[in-house]
């Protein structure tokens, strides 16, 4: 907090990043903010090795027949895909890298309730993932990433084991992030904060933490189980000594169903945040915005059962899994109108956070309402196990979490880095992004709904059109992604010097200095108003 | 107000006595009241945790009653119900030892945390002698399970379960005579004071969730089929 002027006039401020230099200082580091540059470049490197394996993935169904792979590895190829993107990328996500670096500063904290064990998890996390990386290394995993018994115990012949302890390891690391906001949105809020004046990304990300917290111990559990019955051959979901393996099933989806909204609902935090500020409105709704994210949060848990229609499951349980299932398009709905009601009569600039705010909004809204098509009953027998299903998920966790994230990421870069990134080619690049994403999903509904079943190497001829669209399209999407890696680093090193707020927004983020002391803020903020009273004030008067 | 000063937090906060917290907190009573939250969260992912094992055994028990109930009749019930009052009894001690801190009592903290870790370790003891006479009767699951029954199997799958739920609670129980040592060295450094007792309050915590994990693996492994 010394930041007391050495130089006046020029620029030698004291921010987080030039407060200590060398390895050290970042490995042993505790600001928070740090920590999310350390788990941006961590999850950034399980992204590219996930999205490396979608390359071979769509390279391989470019051909009808099964030219490219064996069955076998194809089996390891998408297996491999789902664990890093999910496990390792997309669950540390948006709640590691933005909600590490925002929330402390978004309530007016000098840091998270616990630094050290922020750091930790991040520690945790990549541990986690070493391991997940050596079993790749040493010939992966092919039992699909939902490790279903007894694929994972009698007939595993690939590193299951390995696999499974990388995602029960980095599983703590999600338990420790989410524990610590919890108790920072509790417990650290500045003078006048109350909770209807959090954020909606506060919000969504306290409820993204309770799901955390409930569910991750309970996909931990099954896992040492799955692990118990590899190691000293015992029969919990094995039929042949007593066991079931319907069991393994409701454990893993009772926490992996919820861990679909830990991915999306931080998205959906981020785009509450994006929508007010380049469309220059209050937002629409802000108490059922802030209420429909703890409801997904709720209604997450009760909806496991539709992971299983066809595994064997009573009618009634069916029929009931189904009903909850829709409603969770409730507060999805909610949110999505509120995010439209709230651009209606804005003042919408077309800023890049703002087209991966609108991209998410069109993609998330395709994705839902196929899903609620899939909670029915009927539908789902038709299309289980088939690219509808893939298109399905894909359009949430791509179209949504994704998008969601880099938005995000596009939205607070300037207050992250200090620096300014390429309008030019963020725009373009947001673009390619949609439309290679579209073009790559869109043929896998028609695909699923045609009968092309999901988890093969090869397929009859009548499908290639559909399947080279859709490798077309992994290819454009591939390139998007790539671009803002460019532009993103490039701005690091030679991008204009970004005011403390560059968009004009309002927000406790925007009121420091960019990027952020050490400390966060200079003198302690005081919090008079709500989050987004747009037009902002000439003078903010939120810093006492 | 370095970054280190995060790093007093927890083990030196207590050396200076009064308003001393770490620089990221405002006042001692945010850094309590934030410590403790952090212990209940903590305390709810324990309990989703174990919740897993118990919602598997619960399933497997009512499916195969017959044989659940048969193999319950090799565990001890003596033992156990021993276990379950030096249990109970360590949880009196622990409470009373953060009673201690809490009024700055030093010898009384030492005496009542010896006190707890010596009930803990003889429920370890207890239990230690409860698997060995599990080996000695062939009832490890696995290939050399024997079991003269009508359903060898699902009481195999009973004894998988109670190794599990209560060898995932001793591990508990281990971690937390861990946990206490620590707090053995610092109460005997006089670390804690009416001001600061955060640690041995939230290790206490622990140790009474540990208890009440065996307060219902007990009657569900051991006294269920004793009725009538």
């Amino acid at each position: 907090m010394s930041a007391a002027p050495t130089e006046t006039g020029s620029e030698p401020r004291t921010h987080y990043l030039n407060d200590g230099y060398g390895i050290k200082s970042w490995l042993l580091t505790t600001d928070h903010k740090r920590i999310a540059i350390l788990y941006l470049i961590s999850i950034t490197v399980f992204f590219a090795l996930g999205g490396l394996m979608a390359v071979l993935i769509r390279l391989e169904l470019a051909t009808p027949e099964g030219d490219l792979f064996q069955p076998d590895m194809y089996n390891r190829l998408f297996t491999m895909h789902g664990i890093f993107m999910i496990f390792f990328f997309l669950i540390p996500g948006v709640p590691a890298v933005l909600g590490n670096f925002f929330i402390p500063i978004m309530v007016g904290a000098r840091d998270l309730a616990f630094p050290r064990l922020n750091l930790l998890s991040w520690y945790i996390f990549n541990i986690g993932g070493i391991f997940a990386f050596w079993a790749m290394m040493h010939g992966g995993i092919d039992t699909g990433w939902t490790f279903y018994t007894p694929y994972s115990t009698t007939y595993a012949s690939t590193h299951v084991l390995p696999t499974a302890l990388g995602i029960f390891i980095a599983g703590f690391s999600s338990i420790l992030t989410g524990l610590n906001f919890v108790v920072t949105v509790h417990r650290m809020r500045a003078p006048g904060l109350t909770w209807f004046r959090l954020p909606l990304f506060v919000w969504a990300m306290y409820a993204t933490s309770l799901i955390i917290i409930l569910g991750t111990p309970v996909v931990a559990v099954t896992i040492l189980l799955v692990g118990a019955e590899r190691l000293f051959g015992v029969g919990i979901f094995d039929p042949a000594l007593g066991g079931d393996p319907l069991l393994f099933q409701h454990l893993f989806w009772f926490y992996s169903h919820p861990a679909v909204y830990i991915m999306v609902l931080p998205s959906m935090g981020v785009v509450s945040e994006i929508v007010p500020a380049f469309a220059r409105r209050k937002i629409f709704g802000y108490r059922f915005i802030a209420y429909s994210s703890i409801a997904l949060a709720v209604l997450g848990f009760l909806v496991w059962g539709h992971h299983m229609f066809v595994a064997g499951m009573s009618i009634y349980a069916a029929t009931i899994f189904s009903i909850l299932s829709m409603l969770v398009a409730v507060p999805s709905a909610i949110k999505v109108f509120n995010w439209t009601a709230t651009l209606y009569k804005g003042a919408v600039s077309w800023e890049t956070p703002m087209l991966y705010a609108l991209g998410f909004i069109g993609l998330f809204t395709i994705g839902g309402l196929t899903g609620v098509m899939l909670a029915t009953l009927g539908i789902d027998l038709h299309v289980h196990d088939t690219y509808f299903i893939v298109a399905h998920f894909h359009y949430i966790m791509v179209g949504g979490a994704i998008m969601g994230y880099l938005g995000g990421l596009h939205y607070w870069w300037p207050k992250i880095t200090g620096k300014l990134y390429s309008r030019f080619w963020s725009r373009i690049s947001a673009g390619v992004i949609f439309i290679g994403f579209n073009v790559t999903f869109l043929p896998q509904f028609i695909l699923g709904y045609l009968g092309m079943p999901r988890r093969y190497h090869s397929y009859p001829p009548e499908f290639q059109v559909l399947n080279v669209m859709s490798s077309a399209g992994a290819t454009i999407l591939g390139v998007g992604y790539v671009i803002p890696l460019v532009y993103f680093i490039w701005s690091m090193r030679y991008g204009k010097q970004a005011s403390s707020n560059p968009w004009g927004a309002v927000g406790l983020e925007w009121e420091t200095t960019s990027p952020p002391p050490t400390h966060n803020f200079e003198t302690q903020p005081v919090v008079s108003r709500g989050p987004y009273e747009y037009p902002p004030p000439k003078e903010a008067p939120v810093v006492a | 107000m370095s970054p280190d000063g995060h790093a007093t937090a927890v083990h030196g906060g207590g050396a200076h006595a009064a308003a001393a917290h770490a620089g990221h907190f405002d006042s001692a009573e945010q850094q309590r009241e934030s410590a403790s939250l952090g212990m209940w969260v903590f305390l709810v992912t324990e309990l989703m945790f174990f919740g897993g094992l118990f919602l598997a055994y619960i399933v497997y028990r009512s499916a195969w009653p017959e044989a659940f109930g048969a193999a319950s009749h090799h565990l001890d019930v003596r033992l156990g119900t021993f276990n379950t009052i030096v249990l109970i009894g360590s949880s009196l001690t622990m409470a009373l030892a953060v009673r201690s801190a809490q009024l700055g009592r030093r010898q009384a903290v030492v005496i009542f945390l010896v006190l707890t870790m010596i009930l803990g370790a003889t429920f370890l003891g207890v239990k230690a002698y409860e698997y060995h006479h599990k080996a000695v009767e062939h009832l490890l699951p696995g290939h050399g399970f024997q079991f003269e029954g009508a359903d060898p199997r699902h009481a195999s799958m009973f004894f998988c379960l109670y190794f599990a739920m209560t060898g995932l609670h001793a591990l508990h129980m281990i971690v937390g005579l861990g946990i206490l040592t620590v707090m053995l060295i610092m109460g005997a450094r006089g670390r804690f004071s009416a001001a600061y007792y955060n640690p041995i309050e939230c290790s206490g915590l622990y140790w009474h969730f540990v208890d009440i994990i065996w307060i219902f693996l007990f009657p569900l492994l051991y006294l269920l089929e004793r009725h009538g």
